[in-house]
């Protein structure tokens, strides 16, 4: 079973990771609905 | 995790049936990827933001990993993404995402 | 005429009250859970004045150990104590706290700071015995008020300034509605301006530059004064260089979270070589806010709150001397709006694109500074090794575009890069410390290019998602100093001469052709 298709997607990224805007592409090319994408900062 | 995520995290499992919400994080390290994990399933275990004592659950991923990683679309993925498996620990995200789920995802 | 560096400077300030009162993590917390044990056991954390002096990464800040010597020592550092640690160094210094509260009442234009009778007698021969601190600043210090009036201050939505639990100072809020001028608002913009002064005062006392000399003063912190009608209307550049006693020099405020010191040198280099100004100063002072931003994390993990300074530096950006290091403004690198956020395209953009365009590769660069975060501060809050993880990312884009192998990235990480030493006071740490290093080891002849990296994340303003970079290279300077834009006398008549040859000739062939 598909873990993202048609899921509701939240993305939580990293600057010094992987940032929200390029995880919600991922999740979107999976067929997800990312309905909120964010990218957080230690520094 | 940042307060104000949190509060939007909470927001939309309540709204949506947590059954229905997917989490996807980024974080560089295995640490950070298990503190994130962790908030948003067995709660926050800083006690600072709204997740504090809610337990959510939630299905939660590292965008690294492999069962997320096979419903992304190649190209995409290999643009946005797979430079950054060069830069991190995966196998360290790997192991911590795991753990965290086993334990506390619901869904 | 190229612009070059000229010199740098480099302060750190101890706070660590100031950590316990201003820092926004400890200031959440109090209002979130204001019985909590991280608020009980901070106090325990705090690391002495001469702990702080003792701590390797802030020594190489201020010029007393080189960034590569931090190598031979285990992490994490706060273990070690460096035998030779001294609290001034060639860059600058490492002042405590008490003596920054007097900086910070003579940066007070307003009579909104007050200092206690009894701390100011105690502790003014000490401020006024800085080798640095100028008659101009010692003329601004005031006796002192009774501690009933610091009181009523605090009673009136105040700020205090501690010693430990002793209040010894206080910050008035200018106005009775407007956020803008509270005494929150106020402490945190006087902190950055007298951090931002002392970083001036050690450009002229270590780089040699003369207050009358700077033209023009940009400074790139994160901060934001102003009033109700214009929250950001400025201008940090300016007061700070008033207190400086920079007389000649008018300024600016850049801002870009950390991507600004990058934007405001770019902008500085551009200046002089335009022929605008001969001397601008790229400076900055720190952040209250930041202090122990990752303090639970240390707590957890049981170490002293190595989040304890606030950072400063300044840098001389000049007319080219056929010495110093050149800024090449011919190849800057630009996180652009349509770059997209990816990692990879992050590092295209502001690494591997501008190399292309001077007809270079990744390996041809000898040191990277990108973001210069003291790994003390961020490995145990989750972040990792902030430069190390820049350095792989540079290196992985060399896998990429096959110019290195996987394997090789540790090696190019050791090769091309400097361990960590910078306080995460945002901007502070952004490419900028090692240009004083770079400056000489390019002056040395020790290395051939440097590229300095600034990155931003201007999402956290909630104004766009958008990230942001900049970067530039440091190059040694060949000792052709080129005029450019301008042409001699003799070569303006040389061209009108030809020129009038070649109409002469054109008009005697169209009458032949006739």
């Amino acid at each position: 079973m598909s873990i993202l298709n048609g899921k509701t997607v939240i993305a939580i990224g990293d600057r010094d990771g992987i940032p929200g805007p390029a995880i919600q592409a991922c999740a979107e090319s999976a067929g997800a609905n990312v309905i909120f994408s964010s990218t957080e900062c230690f520094v | 995790m940042d307060l104000e995520n949190q509060r939007r995290v909470k927001e939309f499992a309540e709204q949506l049936g947590p059954e229905n919400v997917v989490v996807l994080i980024g974080a560089s390290e295995g640490s950070a990827s298990a503190l994130a994990a962790e908030t948003v399933t067995a709660g926050d275990p800083t006690y600072a933001g709204p997740l504090t004592g809610v337990s959510l659950g939630l299905q939660v991923y590292h965008v690294c990993e492999d069962a997320v990683k096979a419903e992304f679309d190649e190209a995409i993925y290999e643009d946005q993404v797979s430079m950054m498996e060069m830069v991190i620990d995966l196998d360290d995200i790997v192991e911590q995402m795991e753990s965290i789920r086993s334990q506390f995802t619901k869904y | 005429m190229n612009s070059v560096v000229k010199g740098a400077s480099y302060v750190l300030v101890h706070a660590p009250d100031m950590l316990v009162k201003n820092g926004t993590t400890q200031t959440t917390e109090r209002i979130v859970n204001p019985n909590s044990e991280y608020l009980k056991t901070l106090g325990k954390h705090l690391r002495s004045y001469d702990d702080a002096v003792a701590y390797l990464p802030n020594q190489v800040y201020i010029g007393n150990l080189d960034p590569v010597e931090l190598r031979k020592h285990e992490q994490p550092w706060y273990g070690t104590k460096f035998e030779d640690a001294a609290r001034y160094g060639r860059f600058g210094e490492i002042m405590p706290q008490a003596e920054f509260y007097f900086l910070i009442q003579a940066c007070d234009e307003f009579e909104l700071v007050r200092l206690e009778k009894g701390f100011v007698g105690e502790y003014k021969d000490a401020f006024f015995a800085s080798p640095v601190v100028t008659d101009l600043i010692r003329n601004r210090i005031h006796d002192g008020v009774d501690a009933e009036q610091l009181e009523k201050i605090l009673k009136e939505d105040g700020e205090g300034l501690y010693l430990g639990d002793r209040l010894v100072g206080a910050v008035k809020k200018a106005h009775d509605v407007d956020l803008a001028l509270s005494s929150h608002v106020l402490l945190e913009n006087l902190v950055s301006k007298a951090s931002h002064v002392l970083s001036l005062l050690h450009l002229v006392d270590k780089a040699g530059i003369s207050p009358a000399e700077v033209d023009y003063v940009i400074d790139c912190s994160e901060e934001a004064c102003g009033d109700m009608n214009q929250r950001g209307g400025g201008n940090f550049a300016k007061a700070s260089a008033e207190i400086a006693g920079f007389s000649n020099a008018t300024g600016i405020d850049t801002r870009g979270f950390c991507a600004s010191p990058v934007h405001a040198l770019t902008i500085a280099a551009s200046l002089v070589k335009a022929g605008t100004y001969k001397n601008v100063v790229v400076s900055a002072g720190g952040s209250t806010a930041k202090l122990g931003m990752n303090g639970k994390d240390h707590i957890k993990k049981d170490m002293p709150l190595v989040e304890d300074v606030i950072g400063g530096f300044a840098v001389w950006i000049g007319e080219d001397d056929g010495k110093n290091p050149i800024i090449d403004l011919d190849h800057v690198g630009r996180h652009t709006v349509g770059t997209g956020s990816s990692p990879q395209a992050v590092i295209t953009s502001l690494v591997s694109d501008p190399l292309q365009k001077a007809g270079l590769k990744i390996t041809d660069i000898d040191i990277y500074s990108p973001e210069m975060q003291n790994p003390d501060c961020t490995k145990p809050a989750g972040a990792g090794d902030v430069p190390v993880a820049n350095l792989k990312m540079i290196a992985a884009l060399g896998v990429k575009q096959g110019i290195l192998e996987r394997k090789d990235i540790n090696d190019f990480v050791e090769k091309h890069g400097v361990p960590g030493f910078a306080p995460t006071q945002g901007h502070i740490p952004s490419g900028v410390p090692f240009i004083g290093y770079g400056r000489e080891a390019l002056l040395n002849g020790a290395v051939n290019r440097i590229m300095i990296v600034g990155k931003g994340s201007l999402f956290l303003g909630r104004l766009t998602n958008l990230f942001d970079g900049v970067s530039f290279m440091m190059l040694p300077n060949e000792g052709k100093v080129e005029e450019t834009g301008k042409a001699s006398g003799e070569e303006l008549r040389k061209i009108v001469a030809e020129s009038l040859r070649g109409f002469a000739k054109s008009l005697l062939s169209e009458d032949q052709d006739e």
